[in-house]
């Protein structure tokens, strides 16, 4: 392989980990606190689901560039983590979260959508597998979005927030600040973010209509890099790298 | 050895979850060959996160070392991505027995399948719902039977 690709590929791929850990992590604090009790089974089920998809795209990156899984989840800090700003916000109230979860699921089903025709095999049968597990995350988190933007006044206006607060932060996920990331598309490993964004924009939009839901005219000022994070980040990873940390070199 | 000798060997690691059905029932071993006295076997998880995989994984190489394998190869392959199709009339049969419901096959109908009818494994009433697609483990969704008002669980269909 052209090593030019394996880096930028790698890039890639260390978002797509950190989209997914940081989201798990989120959704994970909600085990044992969602308002019933189905749904905390279903929402810890969802967040073990990314962590699962999270360590499958690990291995890959880890193939690719040689890095040890472990080292890169557990000894990063937050400066080197390269996860949209959008799944490291607090978990907020159920509505935050769930809208969150929606805007991502729409949008893994639209990526994983693509890179099924990737030319890059281990890209392609990764994709098979989650898109089909991605499959139950949509169905549930579109279910809820309903329930909440068609069911009470204050579930709607919980929602209507979450919308308004969560949009301009969904936009990160299609966009690449490296004009390199042509040459991923060129070869047909990578999909473009662009004609993503469309189609997962009038997807979401045709949807949130149907809940009663408005997308909210704010945008972001300028596209957020991936390199940049909020003051939510540094919590989360003390938590989640707490035990790693305790004792680097014990072994599991 | 023979490679359906094999196979028989890989019948005694169960699922560990459901300890009632084995690995071959379940459907996850993809592949075996013997080459130069050297032993090849693929193995495929049900679910991305399953935790029992990799319990599964290290329960068929202890079978195989015990049963003299010591050129052996473990390995996990994701193409084509495991279907709860796949699990065997024998797994299936088992499984009902256990307590555990599965559908008919899907063959890739997941939403008509979602939508019943979930025989009860208890009393096989059809009266049932799904409660919850999601449940104790990645692989099973929470449902209820009217007849019986008794919860059980159910193969979710992937």
């Amino acid at each position: 392989m052209n090593p030019q690709w394996e880096e930028l590929l790698a890039e890639k791929l260390q978002g797509m980990v950190d989209d997914e850990l940081i989201l798990g992590h989120r959704d994970s604090e909600w085990t044992g606190h969602a308002p019933i009790l189905e749904e905390d089974i279903a929402f810890a089920n969802i967040a073990q689901d990314e962590m699962g998809h999270a360590v499958m795209w690990l291995e890959l990156l880890g193939q690719l560039s040689g890095r040890d899984p472990d080292r890169l989840v557990f000894f990063r800090d937050a400066g080197d983590y390269r996860n949209i700003q959008m799944v490291e916000l607090p978990k907020g109230d159920w509505a935050f979260s769930m809208v969150r979860q929606y805007l991502f699921d729409a949008w893994e089903t639209v990526h994983l959508g693509a890179l099924l025709k990737s030319s890059f095999q281990p890209l392609r049968q990764a994709a098979q597998k989650i898109i089909k597990e991605e499959s139950y995350h949509r169905r549930h988190t579109e279910a809820w979005m309903r329930r909440l933007g068609l069911g009470t006044e204050e579930s709607h206006a919980r929602s209507q927030q979450a919308v308004n607060q969560l949009w301009p932060y969904a936009f990160q996920l299609f966009e690449s600040g490296d004009r390199r990331d042509r040459i991923l598309v060129e070869e047909g490993i990578f999909p473009d973010q662009m004609g993503l964004k469309e189609n997962w924009r009038g997807q979401v939009i045709a949807f949130f209509a149907n809940c009663g839901l408005e997308i909210p005219k704010s945008r972001p000022e300028a596209p957020i890099d991936r390199r940049e994070h909020t003051e939510h980040l540094a919590p989360l990873l003390s938590e989640l790298q707490k035990v790693a940390r305790l004792d680097p070199l014990a072994a599991w | 050895m023979s490679v359906s000798e094999v196979w028989q060997l890989l019948q005694d690691v169960k699922d560990p979850e459901i300890p009632a059905i084995s690995i071959t029932e379940l459907g996850i071993v993809r592949h075996l060959e013997i080459r130069d006295g050297r032993l090849s076997v693929e193995l495929t998880p049900t679910f991305t996160s399953c935790p029992a995989y990799h319990v599964m994984v290290a329960a068929v190489e202890r079978r195989l070392r015990e049963s003299g394998f010591e050129q052996l190869e473990v390995k996990t392959v994701l193409d084509p991505p495991w279907s709860s199709d796949w699990i065997t009339d024998e797994g299936r049969a088992k499984l009902r027995a256990f307590g555990i419901a599965i559908g008919a096959r899907h063959e890739g109908d997941i939403e008509g399948s979602l939508e019943g009818p979930i025989a009860c494994p208890y009393c096989g009433s059809t009266n049932t719902e799904i409660k919850n697609p999601f449940g104790p483990t990645r692989c099973r969704s929470i449902c209820f039977c009217k007849s019986c008002i008794q919860p059980f669980e159910w193969i979710k269909p992937l």
